[in-house]
């Protein structure tokens, strides 16, 4: 059964200048978690916002739980719980006066609501800061505490909006444990991102979206063999330049492409380390020594790259203007 | 009744806040206390009202007036800040009526003029406020007090999320109160100013709180105001329909401003 079934959604702003969401469609099977990847501006928001109720889209349709998101959006907000893009408590407020006050405007007895207060700040390791105002929270406390603020009424199907943008690799490291055990309780999670590592880590299928539509589908794997796996790039002296170009292809098996400035030849290789190996005792045998080796993980960029034929940068320039 | 007791929960977490940051309630409180003194001990010698007690049995009405004139400015301001931080957001996707978060808000500000307006009616006791109207009548006074804070506080609703920046509602809302604040007949009468200014300051509703407050305070009404005039014989009578309208026209948009905010 699907949890979330977005169809055809429209958001226009501005009176029809800027578009949002473009037919905008997505589904999620219940129990399982959907990566909304995308650049700045590309809809990720609206769309979330849509979903639980916050905005109406111009046209489409969209029902989350079984109950149709537009038409009966209270009934939506007994069975979601939603993190938004930037963490939305009370920054005055300690973290346990926050959860307890949601805790009762979900409709939980005072008693009850103190108790499942207590239960979320133990399982986010807050039980030490629980009597301090959030404003003193680090960032990462902060969208912890968010997030429980979500997980009162443990939600059947569970919004993030970018949980872990701004967070330090600890932070996010943290976050991403986190969210791996919510999944293992059951609950179907849409949740959006802007780095492929992260989809990749928590999502069991990504879409892809830009310019408010979704642009690719499926699982990571599928994802990076459109974009090509991994690429090996290799940078070495002008004059081995040509010799080079032929011995990455070799190994690649595929066309190796050349940045004459930076003198980085690239190729796409699908045995990871191996292909490295190789490629480094063949230039070895051939009496060359590269200033510079990498393998390197298909970035956004490069998923937007094979996607659109452009990148997510010319992107953001534009979601500014 | 779960919507009351959502109401309730918002208004709680409104004193909450004031709890926490005991300082919003007491610059909230040394302002308008500041003005008493200032107004009693500055103009107070050189303002011959005519009047037994002096210029601060009339200076008080005008400052509690003055002071619940103001709620405008603290609902739009607090309602802007949770909109910026996405606060707004979090208690939309709630399964709580849309209506109780502004409900519980504008309840939680009056609360607030309640201790505002206590600690200010002890100072100007101190320095020298005598309400003669009786304690019903005086009581009732700080009644229409509230309720015009009331109504103007829901004014401040929309203008709180309609605003795009928290520090502009603040301008906004200064430059909306003050010049009807000081067009009135709060500080100094009416009858030195320009004929359509005049005009203007009888109907002004601030004036016409002052007067009536005045005269549930046990003074007379008609200080600095043209005697006859329709506004200055009914002063109570003409600030309730004031506050009815405001209500009904403020109530159903801000409520409808907040089912779609940010849309
Ligand atoms: N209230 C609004 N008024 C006008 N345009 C808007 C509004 N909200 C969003 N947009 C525009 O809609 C588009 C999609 O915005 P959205 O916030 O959904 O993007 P996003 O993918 O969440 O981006 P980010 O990664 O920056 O959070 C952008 O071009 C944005 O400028
Ligand atoms: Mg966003």
């Amino acid at each position: 059964m699907k949890s979330i079934i977005a169809e055809d959604l429209v958001k226009t702003y501005d009176k029809g200048a800027v578009r949002a969401l473009d037919h905008l469609s997505l589904d999620v099977e219940e129990g399982t978690v959907l990566g909304v990847l995308g650049p700045n501006g590309a809809g990720k928001t609206t769309t979330v916002r849509i979903l639980a109720t916050l905005l109406n889209p111009d046209s489409g349709r969209a029902i989350v739980g079984g109950i149709d998101v537009i038409k009966h959006p209270e009934k939506v907000r007994e069975v979601i719980g939603l993190s938004g893009q930037y963490a939305a408590v009370d920054e005055i407020l300690t973290g346990w006066d926050n959860l307890v006050m949601f805790g009762q405007l979900y409709h939980l007895g005072k008693k009850q609501a103190v108790a499942r207060a207590e239960e979320l700040l133990e399982q986010f390791s807050l039980t030490e800061s629980a009597r301090r105002p959030i404003k003193t929270y680090s960032g990462g406390m902060r969208r912890r505490l968010d997030l429980a603020a979500s997980l009162i009424v443990k939600p059947k199907v569970l919004f993030l909006d970018e949980p872990t943008t701004g967070l330090d690799p600890r932070g996010r490291q943290e976050m991403w444990g986190v969210i791996q055990e919510l999944v293992k309780g059951g609950v179907t999670l849409l949740l959006t991102t802007q780095y492929l590592e992260e989809a990749d880590q928590l999502a069991d299928e990504i879409a892809v979206i830009d310019h408010g539509k979704v642009i690719a589908r499926g699982t990571s794997d599928a994802l990076k063999k459109q974009v090509g796996g991994e690429r090996l790039q290799i940078v070495v002296e002008q004059s081995h330049i040509a010799q080079t170009l032929e011995i990455v292809s070799r190994v690649s098996k595929n066309p190796a492409t050349l940045d004459e400035g930076m003198r980085l030849i690239s190729a796409p290789v699908s045995t990871g380390s191996a292909a490295l190996i190789e490629a480094l005792r063949e230039l070895d045998g051939a009496g060359i020594h590269p200033l510079d080796v990498s393998l390197k993980r298909p970035s956004l960029d490069d998923v937007f790259m094979s996607l659109t034929g452009h990148v997510a940068e010319e992107l953001k320039e534009e979601a500014k203007k | 009744m779960r919507n009351l007791q959502d109401i309730f929960i918002i208004t709680r977490r409104q004193i909450l806040l004031l709890v926490r940051v005991p300082e919003v309630l007491i610059f909230s409180t040394i302002q308008p206390v500041m003005f008493v003194l200032l107004f009693r001990f500055v103009f107070g010698g050189s303002i011959d009202t005519g009047q037994p007690g002096g210029y601060v049995q009339l200076l008080m009405p005008g400052i509690f007036v003055q002071t619940v004139a103001f709620t405008l400015a603290g609902t739009a301001s607090g309602l802007a800040e949770d909109m910026k931080k996405g606060l707004i957001d979090r208690f939309r996707s709630l399964p709580i009526s849309r209506s109780a978060l502004i409900i519980g808000r504008t309840l939680g500000d009056s609360l607030l003029n309640i201790v505002v307006l206590t600690v200010m009616g002890i100072t100007g006791y101190i320095v020298g406020w005598r309400p003669t109207g009786g304690v019903g009548n005086m009581l009732l006074g700080f009644l229409f007090l509230l309720l015009f804070g009331y109504a103007l506080s829901w004014v401040g609703v929309l203008v709180g999320l309609s605003a795009k920046d928290a520090r502009v509602v603040q301008n906004v809302s200064f430059i909306v109160t003050f010049p009807l604040t000081f067009l009135s007949n709060a500080f100094a009468p009416t009858t030195g100013m320009p004929r359509a200014l005049q005009y203007f300051a009888e109907w002004n509703p601030v004036s016409t709180m002052v007067a009536g407050c005045r005269s549930l305070f046990g003074l007379e009404t008609e200080f600095g105001a043209t005697a006859g005039s329709f506004p200055s014989e009914y002063p109570l009578i003409t600030s309730l329909a004031y506050m009815v309208i405001l209500m009904a026209i403020f109530i159903p948009l801000s409520a409808r401003k907040y089912a779609r905010a940010a849309n």
